[in-house]
């Protein structure tokens, strides 16, 4: 009894501290656990992978920092494997603040595959109109990117030559914190039939397994756990897998403290006259 | 050199954030306005830079780019309208912006409404009428069926409709235990990121 009424009492910050170290410990001493790939990770992967050479996938990189540690692993597999396959990368993004994470992203891998700006790849970058613009897509890029996010106009690159609206993007992959990816559901996916693949943070993608349940979309990646599939998939370990034995520590510390509270809850309830 | 600036900023601007773990302190409070600040005017100067400039400054004054004169009359539609949202800063014709805001309302609910008939409602009866012949299938009709008695008020909840309605809230608090342990995730993978940051990037603990 009055241990329960000890751990009930218990400061607020021994939690944090032991919940900090359970992320800690497994990163420093870089433990691995197998990962086991999910079925709708197996199907956007395979959606990449069955494009042939030179298809146009078309990125949204709709988040900023406070979903970066998520969803940056994901888009980096992403653009990893699309080089890898000689794909042609036309980045973009509904958030304005998450423009700086898609150019970090190309910044890292497109130089390992000797993948050349305009001819492999292209970043429009950020535009108001969200909705509007989704639709406006499929009638013509242009009308909403007169340039890229360098200030090149799109006709003098020439990955864009030809590629005018939906109907040159092969797939969509919508990396999604937010709302951004049931948009691009209803009007490029719905409305002009783009094959797309959703890559969510923890928190939007439960939300979306409906979607893939009605072929909405071809396949799903969700949160670290996973990207940490993904990279197992293209065979380039990186921060993902390296992040999932802290994820399951913490997870079994995060039991441990629920299972505790709800005992000590019931075994209090019960003494108290 | 730059890089190394960078990423020792970073550092401290996290570590200045984790320390509201502790509590409240200044160095919590620099940190967080210089987030919401940086961000603000990130996004402004992006908008003019990208957006504004390219695509209403310079064809339209500069006659940049390929417009006839017919484009560069259009675009005083935009201009205008952009002005009347501005004058909401002027009480005296602050009625002004209501133009703006209500060609804004009116091309979000129309997107909207054709959004959610076109790309989720129909596709997603559509996925619903699936044929009862595995288990999965079996389980998410009578999920649809359980929730959706479960949300219908015109007849009293009970009877068969009373078990229809629990069974439907059952289904809801799967559904959301399974929200909540993916919310878990994602929170815990936030950490992980800062600390790995932290860690590699920052103090190179680990190679």
């Amino acid at each position: 009894m009055r241990f329960f009424e000890r751990i009930a009492a218990i400061d607020r910050r021994l939690i944090y501290l032991a919940l900090a170290l359970s992320v800690l410990i497994p990163l420093l001493f870089k433990m691995v656990l197998p990962t086991r790939v999910s079925e709708p990770v197996r199907a956007a992967y395979r959606s990449i992978d069955d494009l042939p050479e030179g298809s146009v996938v078309m990125i949204s990189v709709d988040y900023d920092a406070s979903s970066a540690p998520e969803l940056q692993p994901i888009y980096l597999g992403i653009l990893q494997h699309c080089f890898a396959k000689k794909l042609k990368v036309l980045v973009l993004g509904q958030w304005v603040m998450g423009t700086p994470f898609g150019e970090l992203g190309l910044g890292r891998i497109a130089p390992l595959y000797d993948a050349v700006y305009g001819v492999d790849y292209v970043n429009l970058g950020y535009r108001p109109g969200y909705r509007a613009q989704m639709v406006g897509l499929g009638r013509e890029i242009r009308d909403f990117f007169a340039v890229d996010s360098r200030g090149i106009t799109l006709d003098s690159l020439p990955m864009m030559a030809g590629v005018h609206n939906y109907n040159q993007i092969d797939l969509l992959v919508g990396l999604e914190a937010g709302q951004a990816g049931d948009e691009w559901i209803q009007f490029a996916g719905a409305r002009y039939g783009v094959d797309i693949v959703i890559g969510a943070t923890g928190v939007v993608a439960p939300d979306k397994f409906h979607y893939l349940q009605a072929r909405q979309i071809r396949g799903l990646i969700g949160g670290l756990q996973g990207a940490a599939e993904y990279e197992t998939l293209i065979g380039k370990p990186g921060a993902a897998i390296a992040g999932m034995v802290a994820q399951s520590w913490a997870h079994l510390l995060l039991l441990a403290f629920i299972v505790l509270g709800n005992v000590g809850y019931f075994v209090m309830r019960r003494a108290k006259p | 050199m730059t890089q190394i600036i960078g990423t020792w900023i970073a550092a401290g601007l996290t570590l200045a954030i984790f320390s509201f773990l502790y509590k409240d302190n200044p160095f919590y409070k620099v940190a967080e306005h210089l987030y919401v600040g940086v961000s603000a005017a990130y996004a402004v100067l992006y908008a003019w830079a990208n957006d504004v400039y390219p695509m209403l400054v310079e064809p339209m004054f500069l006659g940049r780019g390929a417009v006839t004169t017919a484009d560069r009359w259009i675009l005083l539609v935009p201009l205008l309208f952009g002005l009347m949202m501005l004058a909401r800063w002027v009480p005296r014709i602050a009625w002004l912006s209501r133009w703006s805001i209500a060609l804004t309302v009116g091309i979000a609910a129309g997107l909207g409404i054709t959004g959610q008939i076109q790309g989720i409602l129909l596709p997603q009866v559509a996925g619903t009428l699936v044929p009862l012949t595995s288990a999965n299938n079996v389980l998410m009709v009578a999920g649809v069926i359980a929730t959706l008695v479960y949300f219908y008020f015109s007849i009293a909840q009970k009877g068969a409709v009373k078990v229809g309605s629990r069974l439907g809230m059952v289904f809801i608090m799967v559904a959301f235990g399974a929200s909540f342990g993916y919310t878990v995730m994602a929170r815990i993978s936030l950490l992980i990121g800062r600390l790995q940051f932290l860690v590699f990037d920052w103090l190179h603990v680990v190679k």
